[in-house]
């Protein structure tokens, strides 16, 4: 397997510019702004096909591409690492790990797009990770690799961290911006799309830390290394992270196209040794694959498609035989409704509904035509909400109820759960 | 309105703060300063909310949406300690159920609630970005991970004495 992001040993200090240094750091952006024109580094993003890894799979060199260079006006570039998709927290091990990789990466990408001040949206709680990433960025503008003059070049650039305050819906790109303004953090309508007017109505990239920390590599070995891992259609690899009913979660670096099952191993199986009932294979938001679904499935973005779901965030929740789906929905249904900014009313409403409806069927009320109603409210918001959580709602509703209706018929029918409402495994907890 | 003393003794972090932000974005102190606001003083005063509008010279009632927007800001006090579970998905499927009944019935604290002598809160929260170490339990902010119901209980005893 090929690692491009966890290349080295975690020790003690290898998080710091020296350790970075030793590994070759800052070598790439040194070339960047002594030989190559901004051009020339988005042509090789492009080239690499790089898809995002935040969530939506968007091809990174042709997001850059819509920033007109020289146009007289400031451009931002933003990191995402507000790291809100439940059953996703790979972000933080390049945050804690690997910050130089990031900032290297994040200031290549300024070069390229025209960017003098770039930001990176962390989520509010994160502590160690805001820690690592401030004294990283304390250490490279000492070194005189950040600020004014950048290694003697012309090229100026400072690294802003922002940190957020407790809300999902901060982690959608318009609303990090909104939020990076100091207001509430409400996604906006697109058109316009944020390339073209984002932060404070300018030309604006939002990233995921992890697909800008790939840059870095992507730039010094060239596009076709970096085409040469992975599949001909999801390039690279991915962080992944796993949780849930394994025996070793964590994150995990594997090449596009790796196998389920070796994955699963890679963890060390199912807990207690059960039965695999089901995996969500890319944060909550993707759609439920049963455990004899993903088995024999290649996760790359193409291979989940095909079975109706996606890698997502690639945050992998690993769920055992004798786990309750419908309780599992509630706790899902609970956190849309309570993250919903309310701005839009299918998803204020829906979101509400849909919360009211699971808990009346877990209190032992629920009647045979709810699970209609949680399927049209999913349908409802389809296209007509400004931001994607609406949606990703109803796809994790409708993606559970088609996998396992009869474990909501039965509640429905007998008033109680066919697992006994359990989403533990026993022998462990 | 005249500002608390938290609210000038920050000024100073506040002006250094303004310097690396770019021109034009005083908008964007809005969240920092909060931040920090409620990190010296546990949380935000009415008559700071005035003072920092006045600051920064944005609306008063920025301030006010964004204090009722975000999860992790309050304008109210907690508990000198703090305990916040997740529970979302990852940390239900390791048993954060039951941790926050067993730490429920510990305080004597129904979720949200305060006890009367003000040392503790019990709240739950939302994914922490930590499910790979689930069930996460914040007490004051610090992340503990891997959580078991007997390890927070025998640590809440040790902080009924603090
Ligand atoms: C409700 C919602 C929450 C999101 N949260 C995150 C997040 O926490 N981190 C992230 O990188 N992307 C998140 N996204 C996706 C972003 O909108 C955006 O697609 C991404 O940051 C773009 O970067 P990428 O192309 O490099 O993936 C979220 C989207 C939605 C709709
Ligand atoms: S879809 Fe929901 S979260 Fe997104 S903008 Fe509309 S109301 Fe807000
Ligand atoms: S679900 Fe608890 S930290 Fe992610």
């Amino acid at each position: 397997m090929t690692k491009l992001i966890m290349t080295f040993p975690v020790t003690e200090t290898s998080h710091t510019l020296a350790s970075y240094r030793s590994r070759g750091g800052y070598a790439t952006l040194e070339r960047v702004v002594r030989e190559m024109r901004p051009e020339d580094v988005t042509r090789e993003v492009t080239a690499a096909g790089v898809q995002g890894r935040g969530g939506a799979a968007f091809p990174a060199g042709r997001k850059w591409s819509v920033i007109k260079l020289n146009d007289g006006q400031p451009h931002y570039l933003c990191a995402n690492a507000d790291e809100g998709e439940p059953g996703t927290f790979k972000d933080r091990w390049i945050l804690e790990n690997a910050p130089h990789l990031l900032l290297e990466s994040m200031l290549i990408a300024a070069y390229a797009l025209q960017v003098r001040h770039a930001f990176v949206y962390m989520r509010g709680e994160f502590d160690l990770p805001y820690r690592r990433l401030a004294s990283a960025i304390d250490e490279a503008t000492a070194a005189g690799l950040m600020g004014e003059r950048i290694l003697g070049s012309a090229f100026d650039c400072d690294v802003l961290i922002y940190r957020g305050a407790g809300s999902y819906v901060c982690g959608e790109a318009s609303a990090l911006l909104t939020s990076i303004e100091g207001k509430r953090g409400y996604p906006r309508n697109r058109p316009p799309r944020l390339t073209v007017r984002g932060l404070y109505q300018r030309p604006t990239v939002v990233n995921n830390v992890e697909t800008l920390s790939n840059i870095t590599g992507i730039v010094r070995d060239g596009a076709a290394a970096f085409r040469a891992v992975g599949t001909a259609d999801s390039p690279g690899t991915r962080l992944v992270s796993v949780s849930g009913h394994v025996n070793r979660p964590g994150v995990h670096e594997i090449d596009l196209g790796y196998a389920f099952e070796r994955l699963l191993d890679d963890c060390g199986g199912v807990l207690d040794g059960r039965a695999l009932k089901a995996v969500i294979p890319g944060g909550i938001s993707s759609k439920v694959l049963t455990g004899d679904e993903i088995m024999p499935l290649a996760l790359d973005h193409e291979s989940l498609a095909a079975a109706g779901s996606s890698l997502g965030s690639g945050g992998m929740i690993v769920i055992a035989e004798g786990t309750c789906m419908v309780r599992l929905l509630q706790v899902m249904l609970r956190f849309y409704h309570h993250e919903s900014c309310g701005q839009c009313t299918p998803c204020r409403e829906g979101m509400g509904w849909l919360h009211r409806i699971i808990d009346r069927i877990v209190a032992g009320e629920g009647r045979p035509e709810d699970i209609d109603r949680l399927y049209r409210i999913s349908a409802a918001n389809d296209g007509t909400t400004i931001c994607g959580l609406g949606d990703a709602a109803g796809y994790a509703t409708s993606g559970i109820l088609n996998k396992f209706r009869p474990e909501f018929e039965y509640w429905i029918e007998h008033k109680r759960s066919r697992f006994d409402g359990n989403l533990v495994c026993r022998a462990s907890s | 309105m005249s500002a608390s003393p938290t609210f000038a003794s920050l000024v100073p972090e506040f002006d250094a703060l303004r310097r690396r932000f770019p021109p034009g974005f005083e908008s964007s102190l809005v969240l920092p300063c909060l931040r920090r606001l409620q990190e010296a003083w546990g949380h935000v005063e009415d008559s700071d909310i005035a003072a920092l509008a006045e600051y920064l010279a944005v609306p008063r009632v920025q301030i006010e949406e964004a204090l009722s927007f975000y999860g992790q800001l309050r304008r109210e006090p907690v508990g000198r300690w703090h305990v916040e579970v997740c529970r979302n998905v990852s940390c239900s499927l390791r048993g954060a159920e039951t941790l926050l009944e067993r730490l429920s019935s510990k305080l004597g604290l129904a979720p949200g609630d305060t006890s009367a002598d003000g040392r503790f809160t019990l709240s739950t929260c939302e994914c922490l970005g930590s499910c790979g170490t689930a069930p996460v339990v914040l007490v004051n902010g610090v992340y503990h991970e891997n959580a078991s119901a007997p390890e927070i209980e025998r640590m809440i005893e040790g902080l009924e004495r603090a």
